[in-house]
């Protein structure tokens, strides 16, 4: 009896345990637990593919290849300046243009629009999204470019030509179609989340605004949209990681030169669009290390802005909770 | 006694009527461009489209005619991989997101999930050509099927894992109270009474890599002709887009505003077949 006693503990516990696994539940959560890692490794995997491959060009310029501006595949010298300052500026350009007319566009569709109307521009604008980029790069070449070229460019060149920002030739391939494409591209993420967040604003403080005499558009600009503005930054910086990102839409459209222009007339080359033109041709261990390592910059660029848009996002909507 | 309006008050409804015009203006901006983009697109896309398009091999530069057969099966297969890879992760993984994990390590999932959503496509690209291109020292279906994959299962994880949670817990308890046990709850309580949902970021999922262009570029890279195996290099459409609009023909001018056509017709076809499986799945719940 005794000895029976002691012998028994082991065996339900055993028992119990293939019971669960034959039931599957054990099974089930190692099973659903792999393929959730495995989201988690990849992502690990990613970098570290990135960090290796790009060891050639990393031990070769250092810290220097951010800073130096010659692009050069057959004397072997490269330097990432051109395409970052290209990023840069036509990521720029496009928030420039997108931020005033989305923002504007998020207030009419929460604030003015009846609902109807706003969620069927919400939708449409939503679809916008969805087009590839290189049906983006696809019209940008057949309508924008001969714009520009015709049109566009000979009249900033008359009026404000006396700038650097609008000297060269009107080629219509260079940094202005870029971030005008990229504008567009842009604009439907700010429009949807910064109407979320202003949607998410609660209606008493319109309320109060207008009870004490505001305008529709002084309760809107000096309450409303400060209150959504974590919201509005977060989406602003989504659609710039988007921009910076970008590659087919830009690449056809941006003129492939590697040097560094004052004017936004003159063509440009960005960090996606030097990838994807050369990355196939790249002949020799630094070549390729070098295109890589410049995916490695574009890589931490974008994910430090994402990972702020989330936290500024994250903040407005936990600010809201607490006040409900 | 009604009081008259001063200057300031009438300056005051002057900026009040301006902006909130231009607010509207904004508006008009960015819906009139999506139908720029329909307009133009259906305009140069039908008339370049012709039966030939659908069932005949690209020709060589300066010939006339031909089409793009090859790379419309060459998309089909692509997404295809991307699929059969992406949506057991994505649906997995997300199952274990809202009914298993604990606290910390499925936030870490969940972080890098979203990062892995914020990588850029031609990033995603590179990885795909360290990780499959260069063991196989060859440019494959497979190595851009799987490039897609990675930008299809942060979609899936995602929404699995969102509609799962919306599921309410009285569901998964009455379940539990009547002696199934947790997986047989998953399966025959939980993931059915969310599947509009998982269905609609599925699909989601496949309309966003449809159109992708950047990771495939030196992937799948690109083909003239059919590919017999799933380790040759293969065409796809979004590739063969970008090769034609940036040749000098004009016939491959008129072949890409054709393939241009299509493409946008399946992706925006997909997401509105997306939305409305939802719309139906939430008004069923609510009858």
């Amino acid at each position: 009896m005794g000895t029976a006693v002691i012998a028994a503990p082991p065996q339900p516990a055993a028992r119990s345990f293939l019971k669960r696994l034959r039931d599957g539940d054990k099974a089930a959560h190692l099973i659903t637990l792999i393929f959730a890692a495995s989201v988690f490794l990849v992502t690990v995997f990613l970098v570290y593919e990135l960090w290796i491959h790009s060891s050639t060009s990393r031990a070769k310029f250092g810290l220097g290849f951010l800073f130096t501006s010659s692009w050069d595949p057959v004397a072997e010298k490269f330097g990432a300046l051109p395409f970052i300052y290209g990023t840069v500026l036509t990521s720029f350009l496009a928030l420039l243009i997108s931020v005033p007319l989305a923002v504007g566009a998020a207030i009419f569709l929460s604030e003015l629009a009846p609902p109807k109307l706003s969620n069927t521009c919400t939708f449409l604008v939503e679809l916008l999204a969805a087009v590839p980029s290189v049906i983006y790069g696809l019209l940008a070449i057949f309508t924008l470019v001969p714009f520009l070229s015709k049109y566009g460019e000979p009249f900033l060149k008359n009026t404000v030509g006396f700038l650097p920002l609008f000297k060269g030739a009107p080629l219509g391939y260079g940094y202005l179609a870029a971030g005008l494409v990229l504008a567009i591209m842009t604009f439907p993420f700010i429009i949807s989340i910064s109407r979320e967040s202003l949607l998410a604003v609660p209606i008493e403080q319109r309320e109060a605004a207008l009870a004490l005499g505001a305008t529709k558009w002084e309760s809107t600009w000096q309450v409303v949209v400060p209150h959504a503005r974590l919201g509005i930054i977060g989406s602003i910086f989504l659609a710039l990681a988007r921009a910076l990102g970008e590659t087919m839409a830009v690449t056809m459209v941006i003129g492939n030169d590697p040097s560094i222009h004052a004017s936004l007339l003159k063509p440009g080359y960005t960090i996606a669009a030097v990838i994807a033109n050369e990355f196939t041709e790249a002949t020799g261990d630094l070549y390729q290390g070098a295109l890589v390592e410049l995916g490695l910059v574009l890589f931490l660029i974008t994910i430090i802005l994402n990972a702020s848009a989330q936290l500024l996002i994250l903040a407005t909507t936990k600010k809201g909770s607490k006040q409900d | 006694m009604v009081p008259t309006l001063t200057g300031r008050t009438r300056r005051r409804n002057l900026l009040n009527n301006v902006m909130l015009a231009l607010t509207g203006v904004c508006t008009f901006i960015t819906v009139a461009v999506l139908f720029v983009i329909l307009g133009f697109l259906v305009w140069n896309g039908f008339r370049s489209l012709d039966w030939n398009f659908f069932t005949k091999l690209p020709l060589s530069a300066g010939e006339t005619g031909g089409g793009l057969a090859n790379a419309i099966v060459g998309s089909g297969i692509t997404i295809l991989i991307a699929v059969v890879i992406g949506v057991p992760v994505g649906f997995l993984g997300g199952i274990y997101l809202a009914e298993f994990g604990g606290k910390t390590f499925p936030m870490f999932v969940r972080y890098t999930a979203d990062l892995l959503n914020g990588v850029p496509s031609i990033v995603i690209g590179i990885f795909a050509w360290t990780v499959i291109v260069v063991p196989m020292h060859t440019f494959s279906a497979w190595a851009g099927g799987f490039a897609l994959s990675l930008m299809m299962i942060p979609i899936g994880l995602r929404s699995t894992e969102h509609f799962l949670r919306a599921i309410p817990n009285s569901l998964r308890e009455a379940s539990l109270a009547l002696g199934a046990t947790k997986t047989r709850t998953i399966l025959t309580v939980v993931v059915p009474a969310a599947r509009q949902g998982i269905l609609t970021g599925l699909i989601l999922g496949v309309a966003r890599v449809a159109g992708e262009t950047a990771p495939l570029l030196f992937t799948s890279l690109n083909n003239q002709f059919w590919s017999d195996k799933l380790t040759e290099p293969t065409a796809t459409l979004p590739v063969m887009i970008y090769k034609l609009a940036t040749s000098p023909y004009d016939d491959w001018h008129r072949q890409a505003w054709a393939a241009g056509l299509v493409l946008l017709g399946f992706v925006l076809i997909t997401n509105i077949a997306a939305r409305l499986v939802l719309s139906r799945g939430t008004s069923v719940q609510r009858g």
